[in-house]
């Protein structure tokens, strides 16, 4: 039980409690609140893997930015809390657990797919080496992102515009 | 007790670190409250607290009783879980920052462990401290919202639109000094930064050889001044404005940790900018000019101020100011004797000239909002977007250009 | 060092939760935040691959993810607040015409 295994458990627990309470949570602040949480567990969990870069992105662009505007419209449309749903006797009684049995399945095989690979020695600099690919491989599409960035911007605009 | 250091060495070193950078950052921030109000008083022409202790040293004291014992009270229709929260994650997340910035040069021992001084020694220093401010939105945010008030609702909508919008330019203005040191690391940053040009002037980056980081620091220094909410940009949270804005239902000790929270980001960004712009730990003084009594230079400024508190002790209106501070003085001055000693003047030389520099910075921070009138919430997102961006804009192209020329 | 399966288990589930969550809740937020947990799940599947296999363009990959997860929350949480300003409401079950 080594360290790192024990650092792994608690992150990972901590993306599931999440996970989970975004999903059984009435009121969609709570779960917005819950995402954020998955992602900062997540961002644990990039440093485990030594990403520091990506770690670092995801909680400056994700969580700090993305989820900072679903909690804005959150706020804007007074979203209250949701109304218990009538499920249908199929879903509660076949739907739950068949969708907990494929949940089951799809990791056990992934799991079982993957375990042939061992992991590499461990790489430093590699935001050194993301740079580089960024910058020069994948020059065309970084380029692409900030016009696909325009457009969203300018979509925002005109959809959240009120006629005047 | 003796098995347990010397099997996880690491652990029990970062928790003395912690420890000790924890309690002289509550210290410092409550006394940065006292020192605010005494530089508010005398750029006012009056004198600020002076009966609660000498010279008003007590007041931190005082008002952390008056957090602790005034009634909390919680509006009825608030959530309570992110009323709760917000407070929390204001402070918390404002006094984590402190842990990767960097007080000085090389290694210390504690516990025959040679450690650097700074509590966490990460590669990516810079990005956790942009990180830690990005989520700093929540608690405006949350506090704002769950408060299930108008003022707050509307303060923590604006308040948050406007750190959104500043954070970009933050980020942004602190692309050049990247270009320049090609690191991450705040402790590379600083060593990037050593070396005088011409054999007098620092190369700090504020001065740098390649192109001097004047529109970087000024848009830094606009966009922090922004982000942490104070004047010319606190519209949102300004006494004659929203009420209170965002912490307006808040009372007693959850205000306390909001109003912690602000000044320890305060501390936060002061540090960052002293060491991207101002050379961090390095002295201004060239080493051309001779090194020797360059190293006492801590011990005779400590020792100065020793002198004038003893000076000013004695003449102190209250008989108690007139045993205490001099009592001060003198242990500033038995202080400034044992930094003059071999073995500690070495050490003492990167955290002295650090936090000097930091606390230029945040009487320059406290000047700026004691002297400039405020913003309406207009012009600052106008300022924000329109100029603050496309400066720091200019300012990447600016640095780029001139560092692809260099080279 | 935590064998890589571990992390796309992990990987696996947060995915079946965020299916689980859009196929099952009513806000339309709350749908909108379970599409992100599907994303963020592949994202750490994409990371731990990269640190298997020792290259960087899982990690490049992510970026650009979380590049376009960003525009598409931009754009997509502008629809629905025009959607809900007609329907005047956030549930699924209501935004169920294609004429408003």
């Amino acid at each position: 039980m080594t360290a790192e295994l024990l650092v792994f458990l608690a992150l990972a627990g901590l993306a599931l409690a999440g996970a989970v309470s975004l999903i059984l949570q009435r009121h969609p602040i709570h779960s917005a609140l819950s995402l954020i949480v998955v992602m900062a567990a997540l961002a644990g969990l990039y440093l485990l893997l030594e990403a520091e870069f990506v770690a670092a992105i995801q909680i400056i662009v994700y969580a700090g930015a993305i989820m900072v505007l679903f909690v804005f419209v959150i706020m804007l449309l007074n979203a209250g809390a949701e109304e218990r749903t009538q499920f249908s006797r199929m879903a509660r009684y076949a739907g739950v657990p068949l969708s907990g049995v494929l949940l089951l399945v799809l990791t056990f095989h992934v799991a079982r797919a993957s375990a042939a690979m061992t992991a590499a020695s461990p790489v430093d600099g590699m935001t050194r080496r993301v740079a580089m690919l960024l910058f020069r491989d994948f020059a065309f599409p970084f380029e692409l992102t900030s016009i696909l960035i325009l457009v969203a911007l300018l979509g925002a605009m005109v959809l959240a515009k009120r006629d005047s | 007790m003796n098995e347990f250091t010397a099997q996880h060495p690491i652990v029990v070193v970062a928790l003395v670190k912690i420890v000790v950078l924890l309690f002289l950052l509550l210290t410092a921030l409550a006394y940065l409250v006292w020192f605010e109000r005494k530089i508010s008083a005398h750029i006012q022409s009056r004198r600020g607290p002076y009966r609660v202790g000498p010279h008003g040293l007590l007041q931190p004291l005082a008002d952390g009783l008056k957090f602790l014992l005034k009634e909390d009270a919680t509006p009825a229709g608030a959530d309570r879980f992110a009323y709760f929260l917000a407070p929390f994650l204001t402070m918390a997340l404002a006094i984590s920052a402190i842990a990767v910035i960097p007080f000085g040069p090389g290694t210390i021992t504690i516990f025959g462990q040679s450690t650097p001084l700074v509590v966490a020694d990460v590669s990516i220093g810079l990005l956790v401290i942009f990180a830690i401010t990005s989520l700093g939105i929540y608690g405006v945010v949350l506090a704002g919202w769950s408060s299930d008030s108008k003022y707050s609702l509307l303060g923590g909508l604006r308040s948050s639109a406007q750190m959104v919008s500043y954070e970009l330019s933050l980020t942004l203005s602190v692309v050049g000094v990247l270009l320049l040191a090609g690191t991450f690391h705040l402790g590379e940053i600083v060593t990037a930064q050593s070396g005088y040009t011409w054999g007098f002037l620092p190369r700090w980056n504020l001065l740098n050889p390649t192109l001097p980081q004047l529109l970087g620091f000024f848009c830094y220094f606009v966009a922090a001044v922004a982000e942490t909410n104070r004047l010319p940009f606190d519209l949102a949270e300004a006494e004659t404005e929203l009420v209170a804005g965002f912490h307006t239902e808040y009372s007693a000790f959850k205000f306390g940790m909001f109003f912690i929270g602000e000044y320890a980001s305060m501390v936060t960004v002061s540090c960052l900018a002293v060491i991207l712009f101002f050379g961090g730990w390095l002295s201004p003084i060239p080493a051309g000019l001779g090194l020797a009594w360059q190293a006492y230079v801590p011990a005779a400024v400590l020792g100065l101020a020793g002198a004038a508190l003893v000076v000013d002790g004695l003449r102190y209106w209250k008989i108690s100011g007139r045993i205490v501070l001099p009592a001060m003085g003198l242990a500033l001055c038995v202080i400034a004797f044992l930094c003059a000693r071999p073995g500690v003047r070495e050490l003492v030389q990167g955290p002295f000239w650090f936090l000097l520099k930091v606390s230029v910075v945040l009487f320059v921070y406290v000047w700026v909002r004691w002297t400039l009138p405020r913003f309406r919430y207009d012009q600052l997102m106008a300022i924000g977007w329109k100029f603050l961006l496309p400066a720091s804009l200019a300012n990447v192209v600016l640095t780029s250009l001139a560092v692809v020329a260099r080279s | 060092m935590v064998p890589i399966p571990y992390y796309v288990a992990l990987s696996a589930v947060l995915f079946g939760l965020g299916v689980t969550g859009f196929v099952f809740k009513r806000n339309v937020l709350t749908v909108f935040m379970a599409i992100e947990l599907m994303l963020n799940a592949v994202n750490l599947a994409f990371v731990a691959f990269s640190r298997a296999l020792g290259q960087p363009e899982g990690q490049v990959f992510v970026f650009f993810v979380i590049v376009v997860a960003a525009a598409e929350a931009a754009v997509g949480l502008g629809i629905v607040i025009v959607v809900a300003r007609n329907r005047q409401s956030l549930n699924v079950e209501r935004i169920n015409l294609l004429k408003l």
